[in-house]
């Protein structure tokens, strides 16, 4: 039963890791490509790391959190490099938007 | 009063860090609580010189929820941008939207422009210098006035309450 629902959440955080790469390659511009990684990933990540919570807290060694501190770090330092991508991009075009 | 101010200048970061020491080492083992909660005594006090303009939290239930909204949209970011991912790239219409701030905590700020990175289909990209506006693009935009009024409803307007209650 509990194997099932980590492989669940294999399945899903993988899938939704897959959808975030096919959108880096699929979208036509630099920056509509920023919005696959920033988000797509964040549930790709949080769903096996879930899986990995549920994996370790089963074996007997008592509760494993820290998968929690990757979360917290993936969601500060994503928007960062998204930013400084974004931002990097605007200044080869000379602040132009379009 | 004012020497438990010294020693905690900042109460709430504390109880964050030592939160992260024992996620770090995955135990709440006695000696690893009094270690941590060293570390989450010295830090804030090492460090406080590198924050001139030390953000204040007036409200932290309001900042739980805030944190719990923002789980959840997360969540729905991912399915939206997903489908938007799949779908037809054509049909995408990807905008720059000019967001006008009225938060003025640089750090407020800077919590803003990451859960507009983090929610959907909007990532920020650039603050004005006069850090009055945010610059921020978006996948599909059909109306430009809802997506500022509902990030201004839906977050900043929280942050304020947060961060600068008047």
């Amino acid at each position: 039963m509990l194997e099932t629902l980590i492989a669940l959440f294999l399945v899903i955080g993988g899938a939704f890791a897959l959808i975030g790469s096919i959108g880096l390659a699929r979208l036509p511009d630099l920056f509509t490509r920023l919005h696959g990684p920033t988000k797509a990933t964040t549930v790709g990540v949080g769903g096996i790391l879930i899986a990995s919570v549920l994996h370790f807290s089963s074996r007997g060694d008592g509760l494993s959190l820290h998968e929690l501190l990757v979360t917290l770090f993936l969601f500060i330092t994503a928007p960062i490099s998204a930013y400084l991508i974004a931002r990097a991009m605007l200044h080869l075009r000379g602040g132009k938007e379009s | 009063m004012s020497m438990m101010n010294r020693l905690l200048p900042q109460p709430l970061f504390s109880v964050f860090l030592l939160l992260v020491w024992l996620l770090l080492v995955n135990t709440v083992a006695p000696g690893h609580l009094v270690l941590g909660t060293v570390l989450a005594i010295a830090l804030p006090l090492f460090s406080s010189r590198f924050w001139p303009d030390r953000p204040r939290i007036h409200s932290p239930w309001k900042l739980l929820r805030y944190i719990a909204v923002l789980l959840w949209d997360i969540g729905l970011a991912n399915l939206a941008v997903a489908r938007l991912i799949l779908g037809p790239t054509r049909k995408l219409r990807p905008a720059f939207i000019h967001l006008p701030l009225d938060l003025q905590n640089e750090f407020a700020i800077s919590v803003l422009a990451s859960t507009i990175s983090l929610t959907p289909g909007t990532v920020s990209s650039d603050l004005s210098a006069d850090r009055k506006t945010l610059l921020i693009h978006a996948l599909d935009v059909e109306d430009e006035a809802a997506v500022i009024a509902a990030i201004k409803q839906r977050y900043e307007q929280p942050l304020r309450e947060i961060f600068e209650p008047c």
